[in-house]
């Protein structure tokens, strides 16, 4: 009797430590923000004689919300799908890296940011099955094959969707300020340059409701700007120019004059305040790649419903965009290949882009594009499809770089956010960004 | 519990089986056959238990120290003194003492380390003073102690990247709750994570916020430890609380204080979670003049951002070294403590 009193006791204190271990891992799981979360696609049964295909991807690809595992598992009953996300890519890319060079441990299917895809191209072709033999290159826009085609012509990645170009803006902001407010209008005030729509923005400032400024971060002019730009920090044979780029002189004195003037939000993209600032409609207008109407929808909510609007940008231009590639590490390398290029076809990117504004790279779908009457209804009706296609047609080709992710974060988070935030003057903002980049390249 | 020993007599008694094994086997032998036999059997298990078997219990340990730290830290070493390129791990190339001299010469470094004893700095002391001033309140009879202690505990159990989510809104620069506050003072809004001192004070008042509790505990129980008839002592000779507690508590919790000091000090060399969580996007950076980038934010931002792994364990080794320093101080305060006793 006693024994076993005491060795219940014993047992209760070993459930409580094993309850509280688990908890403590539990804590520990849940520690980051950006730590990985599997999304398993349907059902989850997986069957006998299915074989699992993972897919690892970043941020929200939005293949699960647009219901495309599931219709592929339909299509397939012997596949089942599990996706791998990381939400953050400076998290998800290096940890890609180690894998692809270790060999083991990389998903069947690895997306890729179009800020990697230099380095993936030049640094890790030989660990990617060359998809070009397997599909119909003409499918999508020149440029975007071109970013993912190693020197001997292998293709390591097929093309998802493509950012390109407008902006969104505040048509009741814009009107108490006595901007005007039609959309082609005003794409025709600030067409051709960026520095024309800055100038709007010191109008604006003039009258400009209580609260509100005219953009939200000097640095999302910035990045619109350059994405338009020839060249942006290495030229085509791969040298770094960035000092010497007129793309990147452009963009940056842009965004000068935002930083120097009291015109911005300075909100950071992609922090919690800048999502509480699109709730709080503090700013009246943002660069806007496609896929920043599904942000604002989430984070603006019900009330910025039919106030935002889309016109044209300034100059035809691209930010950001994603790839998929299948690593030579994966198990099921065939299965693999027919889903990436089932995934990327058309038909699926259009599906793709009526679920969340995703733009898809493939022009034969542009045709047949319609968005969510959802999100035509939020943004005041525009004709959001012709606006980004006819923006996607026009994009120059640019040339990445091995380290153009650091190089574009020492520009936007050092050197401008000095002058935005810290009162520096452009010069030293700039020297500072040169200090940093020259960290960056080893030199 | 009864399993794993008749495991362990089993792998003994199959190491004696061995040739020549052990100096016992022999004796075994001649023994074959005797009453004696079961006893000395049983006696030579007996000692081999109690040879054996701690080794056998701290071996996972070591195993898994070996394994997932010792071996590291030697690759790591390795790596610092290569050129490692996160995108090209298989082509590494000797570069001596280069990291290093690199790491000397670079401002961002010094940035850095200044940066990591600064934050430390008005982390710690304020956290130490808290956490000593708390113990002492709960030191005396409380209605609901036990409610106190686990309320001062649960900043601890919280996870650093919730406990920094919640921070970093309250200083949000526009509409964060701290700015709010400081209007009603009529101080204007404070830039809390591109100003210098303000970003610094933010950082560590999250801190703050997770480990005073938990040195008040520590120090708590210091504190019960001492024996009551040295404050009925003090009491005697008149001793008022704050006597008491400059003359009997704190000579008394010497040893705790110092313990805590160094554990919070290594900590505070370590600081990582909390200024990547508060920077948000690109916190690597640790704002844009770096002026919050800690030693661990640095080694990050080179190794996983930029992708200079062999830079970054160069800083990784340079930052074990800062801690074997303090270490080495800690030894020799405590010694001069000692014989001062």
């Amino acid at each position: 009797m006693r024994t076993s009193i005491r060795r219940s006791h014993r047992l209760m204190a070993l459930t409580a430590v094993a309850a509280l271990a688990t908890g403590l891992l539990a804590g520990c799981a849940n520690d980051s923000d950006d730590g990985t979360s599997d999304n398993s696609g349907g059902d989850g049964g997986g069957g006998k004689g299915r074989i699992t295909l993972t897919i690892g991807t970043f941020g929200v690809f939005g293949y699960k919300q647009a219901g495309l595992y599931d219709e592929y598992m339909r299509l397939h009953k012997d596949i089942n799908i599990k996706e791998n996300v990381t939400t953050r890519t400076d998290v998800y890319w290096p940890k890609v890296l180690t894998r692809l060079q270790a060999g083991s441990g990389t998903d069947d299917v690895q997306a890729i940011e179009v800020g990697n895809i230099t380095e993936a191209v030049q640094t890790q072709a030989d660990k990617f099955v060359d998809l070009g033999k397997e599909v119909d290159k003409s499918q999508w826009l020149d440029w975007k094959n071109a970013q993912a085609t190693a020197k001997d012509g292998k293709l390591i990645g097929l093309g998802t969707d493509i950012g390109p170009m407008a902006i969104c803006y505040r048509k009741d902001l814009f009107k108490k300020a006595g901007l005007e407010t039609d959309r082609t209008k005003l794409a025709a005030q600030w067409k051709g340059d960026w520095a024309k729509y800055v100038d709007l923005g010191k109008q604006y400032m003039k009258k400009a409701p209580d609260g509100t400024k005219f953009v939200d971060s000097a640095s999302s002019v910035y990045n619109a700007a350059l994405g338009g730009a020839d060249t942006r920090y290495y030229d085509k044979d791969g040298n770094v120019v960035w000092d010497k780029s007129a793309g990147v002189k452009k963009a940056w004195d842009a965004a000068m004059t935002v930083a120097t003037s009291d015109m911005s939000a300075k909100l950071k993209q992609f922090d919690k305040p800048w999502d509480q600032g699109f709730a709080n409609g503090t700013f009246a207008s943002v660069a806007c790649p496609a896929w920043m109407l599904g942000q604002i929808e989430e984070k603006a909510g019900d009330s910025g419903k039919g106030n935002w609007d889309v016109a044209a940008a300034p100059t035809a231009a691209n930010w950001g965009g994603s790839f998929l590639g299948v690593p030579t590490a994966g198990k099921h390398q065939k299965e693999a290949i027919e889903f990436v290029k089932w995934l990327t076809a058309p038909e699926q990117q259009a599906k793709v882009f009526a679920k969340q504004a995703s733009f898809p790279s493939t022009p034969s779908a542009y045709a047949s594009l319609k968005p969510a009457s959802d999100t035509t209804a939020y943004f005041s009706n525009a004709p959001i499809t012709q606006i980004f296609a006819d923006s996607a047609k026009t994009i120059p080709v640019q040339y990445f770089g091995v380290k153009d992710q650091p190089i574009n974060s020492a520009l936007t988070d050092v050197g401008i956010l000095q002058v935005e935030q810290r009162g520096k003057s452009p010069e030293q903002g700039w020297d500072a960004a040169k200090n940093e980049i020259k960290d960056v390249l080893g030199q | 519990m009864s399993s794993s020993k008749q495991a362990l007599a089993r792998a003994a008694s199959s190491a004696e089986a061995a040739p020549g094994s052990t100096p016992g086997a022999a004796r075994g032998a001649r023994g074959r056959g005797a009453p004696a036999d079961a006893d000395s059997w049983r006696s030579r298990l007996y000692r081999w238990d109690m040879k054996a078997s701690p080794y056998a219990f701290v071996a996972p340990f070591f195993l898994l120290f070996g394994a997932f730290s010792l071996v590291p830290l030697l690759y790591t070493a390795w790596y610092s003194l290569h050129n490692v390129q996160l995108s090209a791990l298989d082509h590494q190339t000797w570069a001596g003492l280069d990291n290093y001299r690199n790491l000397l010469s670079s401002d961002f470094f010094w940035n850095a380390l200044k940066n990591t004893f600064s934050i430390g700095v008005i982390s710690t002391v304020p956290q130490l003073l808290a956490a000593l001033a708390l113990a002492h309140l709960l030191n005396y009879k409380l209605r609901g102690s036990t409610v106190w202690r686990v309320v001062m505990l649960t900043p601890y159990a919280t996870s650093v990247a919730a406990a920094t989510l919640v921070f970093t809104l309250l200083y949000s620069w526009d509409g964060g709750m701290v700015n709010w506050f400081l209007d009603f003072f009529g101080v204007g809004p404070v830039n809390w994570r591109e100003s210098d001192w303000g970003s610094q004070f933010a950082v560590s008042s999250i801190v703050i916020w997770r480990w005073t509790g938990y040195n008040a505990l520590i120090y708590l129980a210091a504190m019960q430890a001492i024996p009551a008839d040295l404050y009925e002592s003090a009491a005697i000779d008149g001793a008022n609380r704050w006597q008491q507690f400059r003359h009997v508590t704190i000579p008394q919790l010497r040893p705790t204080i110092l313990f805590t000091v160094v554990v919070s000090t290594i900590g505070a060399t370590q600081l990582f979670g909390e200024p990547l969580l508060f920077g948000g996007v690109s916190g690597s950076k640790g704002g844009s003049e770096h002026q919050y980038q800690t030693l661990g934010l640095y080694m990050y931002d080179q190794g996983w951002i930029i992708g200079n792994l062999g830079k970054a364990s160069a800083i990784a080794w340079s930052m074990f070294l800062i801690l074997l320093i303090i270490a080495a101080v800690n030894l020799l305060l405590t010694r001069r403590l000692r014989k001062s006793q």
